[in-house]
């Protein structure tokens, strides 16, 4: 760590990964401010931050207004930031055959468009700082694709895209802007599967077993650290060997 | 100088990282041919007038901002 406190902004840090990765981040040293779309959410992110200095916030990061008011927020508070990592996200599963325009739009506004949103709010600050970390949090589905995924996978390959242009673009300040890819991971979402399921889903795994939250945080904290300074563009599969790019 | 002109040319050594005084500066001189910008200057430089002096700069208006003389006309025309 540098002598200054380098502050970072997890969205969507209420639970599961994101929750991992701003718990992760904030006992390396970093001052973190963690997002959550309730403010019972912020609430408790604030709560399990405290020792550090942390704060949890109110955002939705698929509404531009929204953005702006936390960004503000955070201004006035502990500063604006220099590692961002993009976490929050939603699923809407379907069959293509079933999907109406709004389960499509929401996915890609909530997925996709959010990380041209949040970049774009906080670039600023990291081109003054000369310094920064854009830190997406992919999925192995955006490689891999699934049925009844078209909207979340085309989401996930469109940050690797997105993530590459701007890693090219921002470059010459010291920005850097990288995927996190992660497998299955468990969270309360796995957790719902029967043992059935559960057996199913393992065999495609060469590692046997599921992700935990903090194998993905410990990346995120390998990139935003000066030890991964040098890495920019780039997908980082963590999905115990299950698609190996 | 006016106090524009002053402004401006403060606002360019600064985004540029030029080692010159404010009355070195050549009103004639090009961000990128002359002053050694490259396209993430020059959007920068943008920003931070649109910052100092409270306007916006739409990117059309922007891409013909390529000389301190017509960053100092725009603004003084604009803001």
């Amino acid at each position: 760590m540098s002598t200054k406190q380098q502050i970072a902004l997890v969205t969507g840090a209420s639970r599961g990964i994101g929750k991992a990765i701003a718990n992760c981040l904030s006992k390396a040293g970093f001052l973190v401010a963690g997002t959550a779309t309730s403010t019972g959410g912020a609430a408790a992110i604030s709560e399990y931050l405290k020792d550090t200095g942390g704060l949890g916030l109110v955002l939705d990061v698929a509404d531009q207004e929204s953005i702006d008011a936390c960004l503000k927020q955070l201004k006035e508070t502990i500063g604006l930031p220099t590692v961002l990592v993009n976490n929050a996200g939603v699923t809407n599963d379907k069959l293509l055959m079933r999907m109406s325009v709004e389960d499509w739009d929401q996915v890609i506004n909530t997925n996709l468009s959010s990380i041209y949103k949040m970049s774009k709010a906080c670039i600023r600050g990291m081109m003054k700082a000369k310094t920064g970390r854009i830190i997406n949090i992919g999925s192995v589905i955006g490689s891999m694709g699934n049925p009844g995924q078209s909207n979340y996978a085309a989401a996930k390959a469109g940050m690797i895209g997105f993530s590459k242009s701007l890693a090219s673009e921002v470059g010459s300040r010291g920005i850097t802007v990288n995927v996190v890819a992660p497998g299955y991971i468990q969270t309360d979402m796995t957790d719902e599967l029967d043992e059935g399921q559960r057996k199913q889903l393992l065999e495609q795994v060469p590692l046997k077993r599921l992700g935990q939250p903090e194998d993905i945080a410990q990346t995120v904290l390998f990139l935003a650290s000066a030890a991964g300074s040098y890495i920019t563009g780039e997908t980082i599969h963590v999905n115990g060997g299950m698609y190996m790019s | 100088m006016s106090d524009v002109e002053n402004k401006v040319k403060e606002i360019v050594i600064e985004q540029l990282d030029l080692d010159v005084e404010v009355s070195e500066l050549n009103n004639s001189s090009s961000f990128v041919d002359d002053l050694g910008a490259d396209s993430l200057d020059t959007v920068e430089l943008v920003m931070a007038l649109e910052e100092e002096f409270e306007c916006e700069i739409p990117e059309e208006d922007a891409e013909k901002i390529t000389t301190v003389q017509q960053a100092i006309d725009y603004v003084t025309e604009n803001a």
